[in-house]
């Protein structure tokens, strides 16, 4: 149990990665799996974010009195990965509007089956 | 002054040019703005290539901090090499651009566009020259954001889905891939590659850095289109505009070539621990499906563009075949046709894109007898065609023969075999073409068609003379090549 | 749009100055603390999105309207890529802040302000446009379907 505890970050980090694999997968909603990709894609913040931490540190500012600072590089690349987490969506999302307006559906298996024929 | 600066100059110059086209709005000012930006970075690349062939690797520390601590931009034989094929690209692309684009779309659609372009080039630069590994990614996704808003504006309504299914799988990619990159930077506390490079040897048994390996390749191949990873290309490039297919198909899969070997053969430690681990088996067994698959599929495809963006797949298969050798001559060969298949495909979709322009379709059946009525752009696509064959005198000889010579000095006869059969599958294809354009009676469509204009056939000509170039004089493309494949088996940087 | 609702109205009217100065606080402490143009921008577009929200798109667009966002996006850009080529011309590596004051540390402290003013003006200027253009799709198919109704009730 204190083995489970100690590394709960990364059990949660597994759990939200396989997770959004799963859904992109198996689900055929077009937003769905979008949910499913921003889902993957927070599964790496907490995978970057978790080493970050120097236990008994404070924030990385400067000041007196303070000796050990927690490393603040994790969360400048992930403030960039959210950014580009953003866009992505964002730009998923305005596809899916696009596809509603030009197939009047956005399930993939319905948008495939007006192809076939 | 200049020449100092020439590594920060060639991100820079596209990325300054990007904002200008988006803030000007007008078609005509946009494609001047990516015209002299994508020259300029061209130029950029030529600069570099002189300045590394005389003081060997650059490093450029980005906003004054020393590397590793600061984002270093390292620039030595093998992404020289790269930056020149995707730079050099682009600038013949993109004066082809105008005359289709302002065709199809209003000014501010221009506008948008030609921006997005020059997005998509600075991100391929970018992840090409950085030496940094989280850079890497940004660079990625800028890259990979701006080709999907291009694959987006096709004309066919299925660009849309095409690009949605492109996001989807480009994002699990670059996921992947920064997974990959965490865990070597949990493992080193580093993210320059130089300095991973010395690092990550001592300990690339241990599980993490196995792990990142696992996830690099996965997200990597993902990006570079293997065989059964490459879902997303024949949509991508099929319903894209002309100038997106044309660039795409010559340079992003190539860069995310360049990426896996920089880091399976620099990072982690050279060829010799690329060898150990079971992916150059994994890899030989997938390019020669690819090769056989993709090429069989291309062969049944009714439009023209899904057939070489299947093609494509089935190419990717021979330069991934030549990194799965892990010799001299297969990294040789893999370089070579990085280069040469990067020209030749361009170009192919640049003249397809000219049919397009003038035929308003590029069906195999609507395409019966253009032969005739547009003889120098179905000139060209033979002549390509003939270079993706690998016919003698073209510069896919070149490259065949390299991978041949790699796999003769194993003695694997049975894959020479395979490697020429698989050439002929492609001469049934392009044959198909050839039997269709010259050999039928021109449709109902064909009969009023005209010549493209100067304006597409001029660049694309530039690289029907390349391919017929670079298959005759190999000093160039071969000997950098060779240069490139020495430095990554011995894995410095 | 919930124009109706007072109590809305009134609160929101009161929380956006307070959201303004907190995104200003953001914006100019980030040179010391957390904080910085990314978080800076995104609560000053907020900011305007709740306006949106609460009084509709189109109030939202009186106050900050859509040319001006579509030249706002790209300026961030350049002001920040400008920076970069700034230092060049001052002789440092792209990015380096040191030359533009006196004292190196003085350089950066302009620099990363400049730089900063950038990002704030990208982010809050592109949050803003992907509010408007999907909110305003909506709107743009509810007048689409209102005259397609229309049609079909007079034919």
């Amino acid at each position: 149990m204190t083995v489970f505890l100690a590394d709960l970050n990364y059990w949660v980090t597994i759990f939200l990665m396989i997770g959004g694999l799963y859904i992109i997968a198996a689900h055929g909603n077009m937003i769905k799996k979008l949910v499913g990709l921003s889902i993957f894609q927070t599964s790496v913040y907490l995978l970057f974010l978790s080493p970050g931490k120097v236990l008994g540190g404070t924030a990385p500012i400067i000041a007196p009195g303070f000796e050990v600072y927690s490393n603040p590089l994790p969360h400048v690349l992930i403030l960039t990965a959210i950014v580009v987490g953003v866009a992505t969506i964002a730009l998923g999302l305005a596809l899916v509007v696009r596809i509603h307006e030009a197939y009047g559906t956005i399930e993939d298996d319905e948008v495939q089956e007006m192809e076939a024929d | 002054m200049l020449a100092a600066h020439l590594p920060a100059l060639q991100v820079v110059i596209p990325l300054l040019a990007a904002p200008l086209c988006a803030l000007f709005r007008r078609g005509f000012i946009g494609w001047l703005i990516a015209v002299v930006a994508n020259w300029l970075a061209f130029a950029a690349s030529i600069g570099l290539l002189f300045r590394v062939m005389n003081e060997g690797v650059i490093s450029y520390a980005m906003g004054g901090w020393a590397p590793p601590i600061g984002i270093e931009y390292r620039v030595d034989m093998i992404n020289v090499f790269v930056l020149l094929v995707v730079s050099g690209v682009g600038a013949v692309i993109i004066p082809f651009a105008r005359t289709g684009t302002a065709a199809r779309f209003n000014d501010t659609d221009q506008a948008w566009f030609y921006t997005m372009y020059l997005l998509a080039l600075t991100g391929l630069l970018g992840v090409t020259i950085t030496g940094d590994a989280f850079n890497i990614f940004v660079f990625l996704e800028i890259s990979s954001l701006a080709s999907y808003v291009m694959i987006a504006m096709g004309r066919d309504r299925r660009a849309l889905t095409a690009a949605y299914q492109y996001l989807i799988m480009g994002t699990v990619g670059a996921t992947f891939i920064v997974i990959g990159i965490g865990l070597l930077w949990a493992m080193t506390g580093t993210l320059n590659m130089a300095d991973l490079a010395q690092r990550i040897p001592e300990i690339n048994h241990t599980r993490p850095v196995l792990a990142a390996l696992a996830f690099l390749a996965v997200g990597i191949s993902l990006k570079l289109a293997l065989f059964p990873l490459h879902l997303w290309l024949p949509n991508a490039y099929a319903y894209a505009p002309a100038v997106a297919s044309a660039f795409l198909a010559g340079t992003a899969t190539k860069v995310a070539i360049y990426l896996f070997l920089r880091f399976f053969y620099t990072v982690f430690g050279g060829g010799e621990f690329f060898a150990s681990t079971p992916i150059p088996a994994m890899f030989l067994a997938l390019s020669i499906v690819a090769m056989f698959a993709a090429s069989t599929v291309a062969v049944f495809q009714a439009d023209v563009k899904r057939m070489f963006a299947y093609s494509s797949v089935a190419q990717v298969g021979f330069i991934t075949l030549g990194i799965s050798m892990v010799s001299d001559a297969g990294l040789t060969a893999a370089m070579v046709h990085l280069f040469n298949h990067a020209i030749m495909k361009a170009g192919i979709f640049m003249l397809l894109g000219a049919v397009m322009f003038r035929l308003g379709s590029v069906k195999l059946e609507d395409m019966a007898g253009i032969g005739r009525k547009m003889p120098f752009t179905m000139a060209g696509i033979v002549i390509l065609g003939l270079g993706l064959i690998g016919t003698p005198g073209t510069s896919g000889f070149v490259s065949k023969w390299w991978i041949v010579l790699a796999a003769l000095e194993k003695d694997q006869w049975w894959l020479v075999a395979l490697i020429l059969v698989a050439s002929l599958i492609t001469m049934i294809y392009v044959g198909r073409i050839v039997e269709v354009a010259y050999f039928r009676e021109p449709s109902a469509k064909a009969v009023t068609l005209r010549e493209a204009p100067l304006m597409m056939l001029i660049p694309a000509y530039v690289l029907v003379a390349a391919t017929i170039y670079f298959g005759l004089d190999t000093e160039w493309s071969v000997g950098l090549a060779q240069r490139a494949a020495a430095a990554l088996l011995a894995g410095t940087y | 749009m919930m124009r109706d609702t007072v109590i809305l109205r009134v609160v929101v009217k009161l929380l956006l100055p307070a959201i303004l100065i907190f995104a200003l606080y953001v914006q100019f402490h980030g040179e010391y603390g957390p904080g910085g143009g990314f978080q800076a921008g995104v609560a000053a577009a907020a900011a305007i999105i709740l306006y949106g929200m609460i009084f509709g798109i189109d109030e939202a667009q009186k106050v900050v309207p859509r040319r001006i966002v579509n030249t706002m996006i790209p300026l961030g850009v350049l002001i920040f890529a400008g920076t970069g080529v700034a230092s060049m011309f001052l002789g440092e590596n792209y990015l380096n802040y040191s030359p533009f004051a006196s004292k190196p540390v003085n350089g950066q402290h302009v620099g990363i302000l400049v730089v900063e003013a950038g990002v704030f003006i990208t982010v809050a200027s592109t949050m803003l446009a992907i509010f408007y253009v999907f909110g305003g799709r909506a709107d743009e198919a509810d007048q689409r379907a209102d005259e397609a109704g229309k049609k079909g009730g007079e034919g």
